[in-house]
């Protein structure tokens, strides 16, 4: 994707040291810093609403992704970030009465204009739910493989793109030996894993991940973290959480959602370790020394 | 270790049972309710009752051949009585014709059935979806001698139509062949009304098996990139399958049980006739309805054995179809 | 702590749904399958209106998927093949349900007139003229089936809904099973069992009640199961809020339960009455068809709605043929406005008055 320059990274280290739990995990991880956007790609929200009905669930988001870093939404429940994140891959108006407004770019141009084909933007990015969702009359090769059936995309060598897959999500060998067999004898955490293995398959350019683990127990939780840290070299990722640890241990950006009863809205985004040492917004603070959410 | 194992185990204490006694009125309560929810099992064992004890005399004269041949005559001696071993009842014709016209409505109306409801629960908008499933529904109330009026005054003209164009084209297919140049009140007209009569139920089944679709499987599909078609193959097509299946045997059920508009769209001839474009068929039940008319009380037994095997044949179809039908809700496929 | 920014909102928008580019765009390729069945049906030997109707769905089929699949490639155009092959699919399910009631009007409304709801058919024959005579007999016979039938197979499936859901003994699963089985039990079979259990031993001739016995057997299944779906839905902390304030089971159905599913459980009653006033096998073998007035279900030929359109159709002149129409209206009318009724009440959210 790009490259990621490192300058400033000792300094962070440094400043973030003192603080609580939350920032040392946050400045622990080696943060990459934006590279940058002129390139036009990357994805980027400009003023994005979303309602369902009449009631305004997401107010004017403008949030870039930089390509090749990992992105975390964060906030209390219905602040809005689980809609915002089905607007970036137009899963959003599966929900009949969804409306939305503002613009998102993918690679420069609005996956919201007239004429898109919306199944090639879901093909460039793809999306991981909560819940495992396995197909469950498919076998596990046959589900890594299940997006180019869908999109009847074309490959040369299924075998080589099945263990490239599996591979980088993880689940390569613990399941080799047993591709034809059906994926709903896996646990909890390698259904996960399988179902990243799955999105990967069609190549996506971006990963939305929404609470990808709120589902599993912890070393399942543990297991897809490394996972996402070896995927953000080579995807850009955007990922919804309601764990903080976790937001802090795999991202790159955080950005703050909160809603005070009417429309959600972006407080803030910055560097993970900005938000969790040192937010600009007195309500991200709160939230993040655990005040309150 | 050994000292341990000749001590008296503890002794465990007798399970306790946990009872209410239910107050007097609950009891009459239970015992009316439970009265009546059996009602089903009373009324299908005494209609099997019934029917085997008018029956069975015929049964045992005739013996397999009940089933195998096809020839239906009521002999009386010289004396002016009944002669049952003279008397030839079999309705294997008939019993063909009912499994023809049931299969010729379920090829023609499945498919219709389940596209409908494909359309209906992943296409429709709202509101022409509200007035389909209405106008869908108020179809499995309309009297079936509406069905055979109508069969009989509207359909058979177009019936005729689509016969001439089958035969023309696919006679080379021995069904569609025609022995002589016939083709009004066939199976194949019988069938075209039946699958009309089977639409409401089968697609009602498949509409309400397709909402069961699990939401997070469609969205999984969608996310890759797949178009609605490519969902429904990988997602709605394999949950639904089985369940379609079990919808498919009901309308079979029903097709193979329906009387009067077989008996009016039908030219009920007694032979077996494979040809189905061809003016003769029946089946069981419309040759029951044909026959009683004129019927001697003796032939009225034979006619208690013939819907003695229509009960069986229909009760065999419609349980498969409910076993089938009920287990897809639960195996999560 | 400071309350979020107020932020004008623009407007809403769904940029998924169709532009009126599309619209037009599906509008055009409508009319260019319509065109072609045109000109397909003048110059080649297929002609009527199925001609019209096939040529143009096949043409629709073909031109949509050629366009989509220049738009947007393969996948997009078998995309919109299945679409196009759904909508015919309920396109021509809806088609006999639109056919029927055109032809049952067109036909039936003729021999509609005031005497048919004053007159029988004592002193006529179907081939009068169909100004003669009426229907006045076969609605009260007709009335009059289903009014018993209804008495005692309401209760009955009622007693079988309560015992699924409220007592839930252990022939739970049998009996939903066999309520199923039931359902498709075939009215010519119901009709010959009464013959068999009431008329051959006992009373050797035609009357009312033996017909609303077979209409009865045909009717529990559906109240028992629409009853059962409604009785379902009714919460059960409503349930158990009956039985914790220490009243009996039976209290809490009959004061709780049961009240709250009301209007549930007369919408069962009015489908399953729906699902039998037409039914004619059974009547056929059972309650005869006199054409004289009868208000006695117990003893003598009961005619009915369903008995006099058999008559007359099978009767066979052009007047008889349109009296069979007439009153194939006139029990299509009682159906519909059955089934209206049904469905305006089920509707209703249960627990509601």
């Amino acid at each position: 994707m790009t490259t990621e320059s490192e300058e400033n990274q000792g300094d962070e280290m440094e400043a973030t040291t003192s603080k609580g739990s939350l920032s040392e995990i946050a400045a622990a991880r080696t943060q990459k810093q934006p590279g940058s956007n002129a390139l036009g790609v990357g994805l980027e929200a400009r003023g994005v609403h979303a309602w369902f009905g009449e009631k305004h669930a997401l107010a004017n988001v403008s949030l870039d992704f930089w390509p090749g870093t990992v992105t975390a939404l964060i906030g209390p429940s219905g602040c809005g970030k689980s809609t915002f994140i089905r607007t970036l891959n137009r899963m959003h108006e599966f929900i009949p009465t969804a409306a939305m407004a503002g613009e998102v770019l993918l690679n420069g141009e609005d996956i919201y204009a007239a004429g898109v084909d919306v199944t090639k933007i879901r093909l460039k990015v793809g999306m991981v739910f909560q819940k495992p969702n396995p197909f469950p009359s498919m076998t596990i090769a046959e589900n890594v493989l299940a997006g180019l059936k869908l999109a009847q995309l074309k490959i040369e060598n299924k075998d080589d793109l099945l263990e490239e897959c599996l591979e980088r999500a993880g689940l390569w060998a613990e399941v080799k030996d047993r591709l034809n067999t059906h994926g709903g004898a896996l646990s909890g955490g390698q259904q996960q894993r399988l179902c990243i293995a799955r999105a990967l398959a069609v190549r996506p350019q971006v990963l939305l991940m929404d609470e990808p683990c709120s589902a599993l127990d912890p070393g399942s939780t543990l297991r897809i973290e490394e996972t996402i840290s070896q995927l953000s070299s080579s995807v850009t990722i955007v990922i919804v959480t309601h764990n903080m640890q976790q937001a802090a241990r795999v991202s790159d950006y955080t950005a703050f959602f909160l809603s005070d009863g009417g429309p959600g809205q972006m407080i803030e985004v910055g560097s993970t370790n900005d938000i969790f040492s040192r937010p600009k917004d007195e309500r991200t603070e709160n939230y993040v020394t655990g005040r309150f959410g | 270790m050994t000292s341990t194992l000749t001590q008296t185990p503890p002794a465990i204490p007798e399970k306790r049972e946990i009872t209410t006694k239910p107050r007097l009125t609950d009891r009459i309560f239970r015992g009316v309710v439970t009265t009546g929810g059996l009602s089903s099992l009373v009324i299908l064992g005494l209609i099997l009752i019934f029917l085997l004890f008018n029956g069975y005399n015929t049964l045992k004269v005739q013996g397999i051949h009940f089933l195998t041949s096809s020839s239906w005559q009521a002999v009386t001696n010289d004396a002016g009585t009944f002669d049952p071993k003279a008397s030839h009842f079999g309705i294997a014709a008939m019993l063909i014709g009912t499994l023809l016209v049931a299969v010729i409505a379920v090829v023609v109306g499945v498919p219709i059935s389940v596209g409908a409801a494909i359309y209906l629960t992943f296409y429709a908008p709202e509101f022409i979806k509200k007035i389909m499933v209405s106008a869908i529904d108020l179809m499995a109330a309309f009297p079936s001698v509406l069905f055979g009026l109508w069969g009989f005054f509207v359909l058979e003209s177009s019936g005729e139509y689509w016969a001439k164009l089958l035969n023309k084209y696919l006679s080379w297919i021995p069904f569609f062949k025609l022995p002589a140049p016939y083709v009004t009140r066939s199976p194949f007209i019988a069938g075209l009304v039946l699958a009309v009569m089977i639409i409401p139920i089968v697609t009602s089944i498949s509409r309400e098996i397709f909402s069961q679709t699990p939401l997070d499987r469609m969205q999984a599909a969608y996310a890759l990139g797949g178009t609605r078609f490519a969902m429904l193959r990988a997602v709605a097509f394999p949950y639904a399958r089985s369940g379609i299946v079990g919808g498919v045997m009901l309308g079979l059920g029903r097709a193979m049980g329906e009387t009067v508009a077989v008996y009016t769209v039908l030219n009920i001839v007694y032979q077996v006739n494979w040809h189905i474009l061809f003016s003769a068929g029946g089946n069981v039940a419309s040759m029951i309805l044909l026959k009683f008319g004129e019927a001697s009380p003796n032939e009225i037994k034979a006619l208690m054995a013939a819907g003695l095997v229509l009960f069986v044949l229909t009760l065999i179809v419609n349980s498969l179809a409910n076993i089938i039908v009920s287990r897809t809700g639960k195996s999560g496929r | 702590m400071s309350t979020i920014e107020k932020v004008t909102a623009p407007k809403p928008r769904k940029p998924w749904a169709a532009t009126p580019l599309d619209r037009s765009k599906t509008a055009g390729i409508v009319i260019a399958a319509a065109l072609v069945s045109f000109v397909l049906v003048a110059i080649t030997p297929m002609k009527g209106k199925l001609a019209y109707a096939a040529i143009f769905f096949l043409a629709y089929l073909i031109i949509d998927f050629v366009v989509s699949f220049q738009k947007a490639g393969r996948p997009a155009a078998v995309d919109s093949l299945f679409r196009g092959l759904v909508t015919t699919a309920i396109a021509i399910a809806v088609t006999p349900v639109v056919s029927i009631l055109v032809t049952v009007w067109v036909r039936g409304h003729k021999g509609l007139h005031w005497t048919l709801f004053t007159k029988d058919m004592h002193s006529n024959s179907f081939t009068d003229p169909v100004s003669q005579g009426g229907l006045l007999h076969a609605i009260i016979g007709t009335f009059l089936l289903v009014i018993v039938a209804m008495v005692i197979s309401v209760p009955i499936g009622i007693l079988t809904a309560l015992y699924l859901t409220e007592i839930r003994g252990r022939f739970t699963r049998p009996i939903e099973f066999l309520v199923q089985a039931m359902s498709g039990v075939p009215s010519i079979v119901a009709g010959l069992f009464i013959y068999a259990a009431i008329l051959i031993p006992f009373t050797k001739t035609v009357n009312g009640i033996q017909g609303s016995l077979a209409l009865a057997i045909l009717m529990i299944p559906t109240v028992a199961r629409t009853s059962q779906e409604v009785l379902k839905l009714i919460p059960s902390d409503l349930r158990e809020a009956g039985v914790a304030l220490g009243g009996t089971q039976f209290r809490s159905v009959a004061l709780v339960v049961v009240p709250a599913a009301r209007s549930g459980l007369i919408t069962a009653m009015i489908l399953g009455v729906a699902r039998v006033a037409g039914e004619t096998a059974p009547i056929l073998l059972l309650t005869g068809g006199s054409g004289t007035k009868n208000y006695n279900v117990f003893s003598g030929s009961l005619g009915s709605l369903p008995n006099y359109v058999w008559q007359a159709f099978s009767a066979g002149t052009p007047e008889s043929i349109t009296r069979a129409w007439a009153g194939i209206l006139v029990l299509l009318i009682i159906v519909v406005i059955l089934f209206t009724t049904a469905r305006v009440l089920g509707n209703r959210k249960v627990g509601k008055k």
